[in-house]
């Protein structure tokens, strides 16, 4: 791969006492869409505030295209930022919202109105150019924002939960067009989110942070399917937790004795169970069942083909395959 | 809730307030408005009192000489306010404490004593003619006091305050704009002036109005720092009843001033009206 667009070295930031981002260090390349992804105070917008220069990092380097910018204001920074409540200027209309980074480059006046209209086309706004932000809903203040915040081709763009404030079926309809945008565009983009679904539907590769630590970074597949951490595995999706010891691998499958006296290996991988909670998802029931020894863990079955619901107290059986299985210190 | 139990419930809410002003307000004005055209006792009857204040050239200019004043107090005070009200947006908030106890501080004293206090400052043998001849910047001392410059002075101290207490009022404007316009290349300079004043504009309205309208009826500092060389509105009232004893001129000159007032007032709303279209 070429050299990256966005280096971070190194990059701490501490408030008082409080570390914020820990020795936080990240490659971001040219057209990728990179996302960091944790829960609320992760880390992960001030991750972002510190690429886009509102904070100074406490150690670190942070370089764009190779230069360091950590001396740079915000305003020489060539970034374009998608704010959480899009940051609109409630007293311009969306034209004058979208031709303010142009204008403010003094950009000649048939030259920004041809980009604007250019950009507002490409979020489909071009019949809104004449109003104010609080004559538009949350779906088109926000493709406004991504209007302005592209219209001046910055070579990064910064997204902070920009669809946080939607509900979710506009969310997940604006997941689809920032993508193909984004794609379109080619524009290098860095995300933060606390969706996992959002994170492994938007990006090329997802940054996962935990209290200021950069825990984990790589494809959706990646670390769908090899988790480095059990933090990793319980953000990125629904698991079930037991403790226990693991045996030496045993071929390609490796024998678990849990504490509870229970045991997990190809072949012995069924427990008898009771179910607490069954609660209907529509295509799933989800169960909640009490093994033995009143481990708990929770169990997705498809409800179209059996069409019927266990209710709490029913005996049943629970099984996984070994394979998904992981193991974590 | 009914229609006629909200309008009981409203009623019984303004009711108190809505009696004491037609008692002590509404009553004397409608009275004064009267004394105006009957012309008081000895005056003539009819639009008399008018004719007389718009034929002589001495009210005329005392008229002019009023708005003229309050017109330049309103510039001066929204000029020093708006760094002072801009700093208390930028501050923490025990530095806005100790700058909201300087800004009212005046307010808890009695105009009489300022306005003695600024003669002692700008006499011809004062405290600030004293100190720049004594600095040699000045030969001669400036005259500061009994003409335009020492009123203008002493009532922009005095009004102050109702010019930084509206701005600093109109503060809330989303500090995530100055940052959005700042990583799309503005400098601080045009995130000024294309944010933060046309944003500000409602609380710059409300601050000029209140200083505008209290300057038009001043009495005290101009009568004490302007003396009998800077007649204002309120002195030509004063002097009418006091001296002349001629209600009905009065009467009239009061009757001009709150007519001043509500054009002012009336023309300041829509001014705010068309700010809060996009407020």
């Amino acid at each position: 791969m070429s050299e990256p667009l966005v280096t971070l070295r190194a990059v701490s930031k501490q408030y008082g006492r409080a570390i914020a981002v820990n020795n936080l260090s990240l490659d971001v390349f040219e057209g990728e869409f990179v996302t960091l992804l944790g829960p609320s105070g992760s880390g992960k917008t001030t991750t972002l505030m510190l690429i886009a220069g509102f904070e100074a990092p406490t150690s670190g380097e942070i370089r764009i295209r190779g230069a360091s910018v950590v001396r740079h204001p915000p305003e020489k920074r060539d970034i374009g930022m998608v704010f959480q409540s899009y940051a609109l200027f409630p007293h311009m209309s969306v034209f004058g919202n979208v031709a303010y980074p142009l204008r403010t480059r003094r950009l000649p006046s048939t030259e920004v109105a041809e980009r604007v209209a250019q950009v507002l086309d490409a979020v489909r706004m071009s019949r809104f150019a004449e109003r104010y932000p609080r004559q538009l809903s949350g779906g088109q203040q926000q493709r406004v924002a991504v209007a302005r915040a592209l219209v001046y081709r910055p070579s990064l763009l910064l997204m902070d939960e920009p669809l946080g404030a939607l509900d979710k079926k506009l969310r997940e309809e604006m997941q689809g067009e920032l993508k193909s945008l984004q794609r379109t565009l080619g524009v290098t983009t860095l995300y933060v989110t606390h969706d996992q679904q959002e994170a492994l539907t938007l990006s090329d590769r997802v940054a996962i942070m935990n209290a200021g630590d950069l825990v984990q970074i790589g494809s959706p597949l990646e670390l769908y399917d090899h988790p480095a951490t059990d933090f990793v595995a319980g953000f990125l999706g629904e698991v079930n937790t037991l403790d226990g010891v693991a045996d030496e691998p045993a071929g390609a499958v490796t024998r678990i004795a849990v504490t509870d006296g229970l045991e997990a290996a190809a072949g012995a991988n069924c427990w008898p169970g009771r179910v607490r909670e069954a609660v209907f998802r529509g295509e799933l029931v989800r169960y909640t069942v009490e093994l033995r020894a009143g481990t708990i863990v929770s169990v997705s079955r498809p409800y179209r083909g059996q069409e019927t619901i266990f209710a709490p107290g029913h005996a049943v059986w629970v099984t996984s395959r070994p394979q998904d299985w992981r193991v974590f210190g | 809730m009914s229609a006629r139990s909200m309008w009981r419930q409203a009623g019984l809410l303004v009711g108190p307030a809505l009696l004491l002003l037609l008692a002590v307000y509404l009553y004397p004005l409608g009275w004064l408005f009267v004394l105006s055209l009957t012309g008081g006792p000895g005056g003539a009857a009819g639009l008399d009192a008018y004719r007389r204040l718009a034929e002589s050239s001495v009210y005329v200019d005392v008229l002019l000489r009023t708005t003229r004043i309050s017109v330049l107090v309103t510039l001066v005070c929204l000029v020093a306010a708006y760094p002072v009200a801009y700093v208390m947006t930028r501050v923490g908030p025990t530095a806005v404490r100790v700058l909201m106890v300087f800004v009212l501080l005046p307010l808890w004293t009695s105009i009489l004593v300022r306005t003695y206090a600024w003669m002692v400052l700008l006499q011809a043998n004062g405290v600030l003619n004293n100190v720049l001849r004594w600095l040699r910047v000045i030969d001669e001392p400036l005259r500061l006091m009994y003409n335009e410059t020492g009123v203008v002075i002493g009532m922009t101290q005095v009004l102050l305050p109702f010019a930084i207490l509206p701005l600093y009022a109109s503060r809330n404007i989303d500090p995530r704009l100055p940052r959005a316009a700042q990583i799309m290349g503005a400098g601080p300079w045009r995130r000024f002036y294309s944010l933060t004043l046309p944003l500000s504009l409602p609380g710059v309205a409300t601050a000029a109005l209140l200083v505008f309208v209290q300057g038009l009826g001043f009495f005290i500092t101009p009568a004490l720092l302007g003396g009998s060389r800077v007649i204002t509105l309120a002195m030509v009232i004063e002097t009418q009843v006091v001296d002349l004893l001629d209600w009905g001129l009065a009467s009239a000159a009061a009757m001009v001033l709150l007519l001043l007032t509500a054009i002012v007032v009336v023309g300041f709303d829509r001014l705010l009206g068309l700010d809060r279209a996009w407020a």
